[in-house]
């Protein structure tokens, strides 16, 4: 821990990912993703997911209901611009303590099992989440329709400011900035970056090699007398804030809270995006989660006429065949690419984008070895 | 008392269900040690099967017929599926019946997909860890849910229920309650005997066969009896089929009661491994068992005047009954020790 190397390499790493973060208008401009709306979305799911690695990642409790900690960020916030004030901080604060509030109450139940039974204990606390957020919580949470602003809303800190929005639907603002646009992803772009820096604290520090401890072998940490149950419990809790702000954020960007956001699909997704980037390093789910959110916009939108154009150097009939395998993986079908590529994956790349990447540079650079910490599938930090 | 009879029936077909799928969930498990997520996913493939058969036996020629008229003033267009311009009355018949009919295919299918899935996927998960076996069958079950999407299309495609079996059952007369006390469609009781009937044969097949000796045993101890020369994986990977044909039929029969559409699947398979788990993951007779327990309870549940007294029950009963269960005997209800304590 106190290796200045390692210090030193975690500030390079942190400056490079603040510089891409803040520069992504540009960066991303050219592969046609430099849009707020796409940017948000990149920075409000890779919170969602680096929150959920530091529980996956670092103990290997597999968590399928993170998507209600996400869910519940969301109504949290949504009911804060309705009932006090449509300042984003205020509602940031309660999307995070409802969530890790929440996440205490499930991870207190949950985590007295591991393996498996932690995996379908998660699933079924969070389906009966979704399911009491459709049914009987409607007064709560608007079941179908989704949480929404109204105009008459209370807004009781704002009127005790003197804030009047006249006679249009109010967005969430900062101190008068709109929460939409640029400002908005620069709002959730600050959010990621200090995220991110807590999550590194969290993986350097002796926590987060407790954490690890108890991942690699949890009966030797109970053989030497050691409780691991505060410390998966404390995980579980940071992801659980991590997955609240997310939902708070989506609420920040755009004031609706649906119940699908906390369906179990809504938690696959993000098992996704860690697995995908490489569970258990510090950037990988952030890659995953861009990635995902990237091509999901992307290939979404694709449709027939466009297929045609890209396979119109192929001969008629191969272009037609060409066109009609293909079409079934983009636009509606684009959940059977992300399947796929979850399968192919854990197939053939457990260790997730982040692997692949460290495999290739040590292929090209023989004798450097790995010398980048956070490349490494299963970072060690040196002692 | 025939209003808690009347749940009671109301809770054995949506846990014949749970049950079937539980078993082959439980059976992958024993003898694998697999956690399939995908098994929802096989139950929801079964289910299309009806639907394909059902669409092919239905294949019709139209003609037009001059002599009516619509209310536009067209020719009537007569549908006549082909089956019944080659087969007669028999092909009526087999059109009504498509539902049962399509077992037949379904059997040698499910068991195709079921070997397939085990030769092409599942065996290079033995010896890898659980959270990854989840995640590969999870991405296996969407690819499949998104396959069957984009062939029938997002909406639920109804499947009736042959003529004989749409009426209802005075099942009261029957038990000597007052006779139209307890009445019930009698598609739902077919399909609970058929699970009995299904659960029957599994359990025989393996208490009374060579086979299943064999099975029983290598799901003891696995390496043992490859020790004796017995190819065990082959074995496994054909009880990976029965296990497969178990959730087919289970969703071919349920097409009537539930049309079927291509995420039933999924949200049958949450509440199946609710109802593993709650029986004891190992356990074929606590799947069954459990199977129907939760499903009397899910439809209790959803009395007006249980839900009276607390609204929603009916939504989370089964995970409330899981919690509880997983928190106080670990075990589940009749697992075995040693078997999955963690």
């Amino acid at each position: 821990m106190g290796n200045t190397d390692t210090k030193r390499k975690d500030l390079i790493l942190l400056a490079g990912f603040s510089a891409v973060v803040l520069l992504a208008p540009f960066i991303f401009g050219p592969v046609g993703a430099g849009y707020p709306d796409l940017l948000q979305k990149f920075a409000i799911f890779g919170i969602f997911a680096m929150g959920f690695n530091i529980l996956f990642g670092l103990t290997g409790y597999l968590s399928f209901g993170h998507a209600a900690f996400l869910g519940v960020g969301s109504y949290a916030a949504v009911w804060t611009f309705k009932l006090l004030t449509m300042n984003p901080f205020v509602a940031l604060s309660l999307a995070v303590l409802i969530g890790g509030l929440f996440a205490l109450a499930i991870g207190f139940v949950c985590l007295r099992r591991s393996g498996i039974y932690f995996s379908i204990l998660t699933l079924a606390l969070a389906q009966m989440s979704y399911n009491l957020a459709y049914s009987v919580l409607t007064p709560i949470t608007n079941g179908e329709t989704g949480l929404q602003l109204a105009q008459s809303d209370p807004r009781s800190l704002d009127a005790m400011f003197g804030i009047d929005y006249g006679a249009v639907l109010p967005s969430s603002h900062l101190f008068g900035i709109d929460m939409t646009g640029y400002p908005g992803f620069y709002f959730c772009a600050v959010m990621f970056i200090a995220c991110f820096y807590l999550s590194m604290r969290i993986f350097r520090s002796p926590f987060g090699m407790m954490l690890r401890a108890v991942k690699s072998n949890q009966n030797r940490m109970n053989y030497t007398g050691l409780n691991s149950r505060p410390y998966t419990l404390t995980a579980f809790v940071i992801s659980g804030m991590y997955a609240g702000l997310a939902g708070g954020l989506l609420a920040v960007t755009d004031p609706l809270a649906g119940a699908e956001r906390m369906q179990w699909t809504a938690s696959g997704e993000v098992v996704l995006m860690t697995i995908l980037g490489g569970a258990g390093t510090l950037l990988g789910p952030v890659i995953g989660a861009g990635v995902i959110k990237y091509f999901e916009n992307i290939f979404s939108a694709f449709n027939e006429g466009f297929l045609l154009d890209v396979f119109d150097f192929l001969p008629e009939v191969i272009q037609h065949a060409a066109v009609s395998v293909s079409s079934l993986f983009v636009g509606e079908g684009w959940h059977l690419t992300l399947g796929a590529l979850f399968m192919v994956i854990v197939i053939f790349l457990p260790g997730g984008l982040m692997e692949g990447i460290n495999r290739l540079y040590r292929k090209f650079r023989p004798k450097g070895g790995s010398s980048d910490p956070d490349a490494a599938p299963a970072p060690a930090p040196a002692e | 008392m025939d209003q808690i009879f009347l749940q009671v029936l109301n809770g054995l077909d949506k846990g014949g269900a749970y049950a079937l799928i539980a078993l082959g969930l439980t059976i992958i498990f024993g003898t694998l040690g697999v956690v399939n997520f995908a098994h929802g996913a096989l139950f929801m493939l079964g289910a299309f099967c009806a639907v394909t058969v059902k669409a092919l036996l239905e294949t019709s020629k139209v003609t037009t017929d001059p002599t009516q008229l619509t209310a536009w003033g067209t020719p009537v267009e007569v549908r006549t599926p082909y089956i019944e311009a080659w087969l007669g009355d028999f092909g009526t018949l087999l059109v009504d019946f498509s539902v049962p009919a399509s077992i037949i295919i379904a059997i040698p299918v499910m068991l195709l997909i079921g070997v397939a899935m085990e030769r092409g996927l599942i065996r290079f998960f033995y010896k890898r860890p659980h959270a990854e076996q989840i995640l590969v069958t999870f991405g296996l079950a969407i690819v499949l849910q998104e396959i069957v999407k984009s062939q029938f299309g997002a909406n639920p495609i109804p499947q009736p229920a042959p003529d004989a079996a749409k009426g209802m059952v005075d099942f009261g007369a029957f038990i000597g309650f007052q006779a139209g006390s307890v009445v019930y469609p009698a598609w739902r009781l077919i399909y609970f005997l058929f699970s009995l009937m299904v659960i029957g044969a599994v359990f025989a097949f393996l208490q009374f066969t060579t086979f299943g000796m064999v099975v029983r045993a290598g799901m003891a101890d696995r390496e043992t009896v490859g020790l004796l020369g017995i190819d065990i994986d082959r074995r496994f990977t054909i009880v990976f089929g029965i296990a497969a044909v178990v959730a087919g039929l289970a969703g071919v029969m349920y097409t009537p009661i539930l049309s079927p559409d291509y995420h039933m699947g999924m949200d049958f398979l949450v509440l199946s491994f609710v109802v593993v788990v709650v029986g004891g993951m190992g356990s074929l007779p606590g799947a069954v068992v459990a199977g129907f327990l939760l499903g009397i309870v899910q439809s209790f549940a959803s009395m007006n005047e249980v839900k009276a007294i607390l609204p929603g029950i009916d939504q989370i009963i089964i995970y409330l009954i899981a919690v509880v269960i997983l928190l106080a005997r670990p075990r589940g209800l009749m697992g075995r020790k040693g078997v999955m304590e963690a």
